[in-house]
């Protein structure tokens, strides 16, 4: 088996859809997710033919969700963008769906980027925490920090 | 959700998983606007898509030179699509609009309606030697048939019988570039990449000077068959 390529762009595409999808719609919610998973995948396919071919695919294409999500964040904070009305998030979900956990959403809303990459890093994208360090781009014992912090305010934010 | 508790945190972290959907219908219309977006602004390096045969959905891929690869349904789709993200390149994406023409073309030759494709062609999977034999065999008419011999004299290789018959079943783009016609001098079928039934089925729908066999001798000249019989 040749390493010298990564796997045709479309299977690529298909197995790490779910995971940047969800990691998105955690990050910056259904509405703004569109967006971002386009010019994730644009971005991912115009760097793919330098992809070695041993590359951990999963978290390479969630370091660069990561950063359209930052984007996204820092133009809200500029005001550019207004975050997305719950009218937004109904349509894009049939049957109805459960109630949305807005006092998480909220919570996690007011994490610092770093603190909110690392827990939906962790949790909604599954991936471990070396993963979630070269995704946010510090080391490894910084990413534990930053989970654990960010859960502990999580943890203070939501009543149980 | 009802909230049985456990310890506190395992709750945030669960409540944490549930909070994005897994496939919803947003992350498929996503998906096709990027498909989209990747076709109208030519992103990608190859697209493919099946196109229908008699013989079964055939794999077609084109790179922005021209068609490069047809496969047989029998063909191991990700072996193929691997294969050329390692020769070609691996911004592979699956795309209907990009393979119409062929898909177009393919139509009218199985139906009998076209006897020459237009279609461009991309080369560059094959070697030298291969497409010297190739570019060759395209040449071969429609309803036409010639030999392993004579292609080989053609490429420039008199006594290359053997060899080019090898880069004719190595052929990417069977159908299109014809290896179907060319047979062995004594007349019999020779080989197929695809199976011989199916080099005897384009033939007869090309109407092909078959029958007999013996039609076909060594010394002969690319033999026309009945050239324009509906077009």
């Amino acid at each position: 088996m040749s390493a010298s390529a990564p796997p045709p762009f479309q299977r690529f595409l298909q197995e790490q859809r779910a995971p940047v999808w969800r990691f998105l719609v955690a990050s910056v919610g259904p509405v703004d997710a569109d967006d971002c998973f386009q010019e994730t995948f644009v971005s991912a396919l115009r760097a793919y033919p330098r992809l070695r071919a041993d590359s951990n695919l999963r978290a390479w294409v969630l370091t660069i969700a990561h950063r359209k999500a930052l984007d996204v964040h820092r133009a809200r904070a500029r005001g550019a963008v207004p975050v997305a009305e719950p009218d937004d998030f109904e349509r894009d979900r049939v049957p109805p769906p459960q109630p949305r956990d807005e006092a998480l959403w909220e919570a996690v809303e007011e994490l610092p980027a770093r603190q909110r990459s690392a827990v939906m890093l962790r949790f909604v994208a599954d991936l471990a925490h070396r993963e979630i360090a070269d995704a946010i781009g510090c080391s490894e014992d910084a990413a534990r920090r930053s989970l654990h912090e960010g859960l502990t305010k999580l943890r203070k934010a939501v009543p149980a | 959700m009802s909230p049985t508790t456990t310890k506190n945190g395992d709750r945030v972290e669960d409540r944490l998983r549930s909070l994005a959907p897994g496939a919803t219908p947003g992350m498929d219309r996503a998906t096709e606007r990027l498909l989209a977006r990747v076709h109208d602004q030519h992103l990608a390096d190859v697209s493919y898509a099946p196109v229908d045969s008699p013989f079964g959905p055939l794999l077609a891929a084109a790179s922005e030179r021209g068609l490069l690869r047809l496969a047989f349904p029998e063909e191991d789709i990700d072996s193929v699509l691997e294969l050329l993200a390692r020769r070609c390149s691996p911004r592979i994406v699956e795309s209907r609009p990009a393979l119409e023409p062929a898909r177009r073309e393919l139509d009218e030759y199985f139906s009998g309606s076209r006897s020459a494709f237009d279609l461009p062609l991309d080369w560059s999977l094959m070697s030298d030697f291969g497409r010297r034999v190739l570019r060759v065999t395209a040449e071969i008419p429609y309803g036409g048939v010639s030999t392993y011999k004579e292609v080989a004299t053609d490429a420039g290789s008199p006594r290359g019988s053997r060899a080019a018959g090898n880069a004719l079943g190595s052929n990417p783009i069977p159908i299109v570039i014809p290896c179907h016609r060319v047979l062995h001098s004594t007349g019999g079928l020779g080989g197929y990449g695809g199976g011989l039934d199916r080099k005897q089925f384009l033939l007869e729908l090309e109407g092909a000077p078959l029958s007999g066999r013996p039609q076909v001798r060594g010394s002969a000249r690319i033999t026309s068959g009945p050239r324009t019989r509906r077009r």
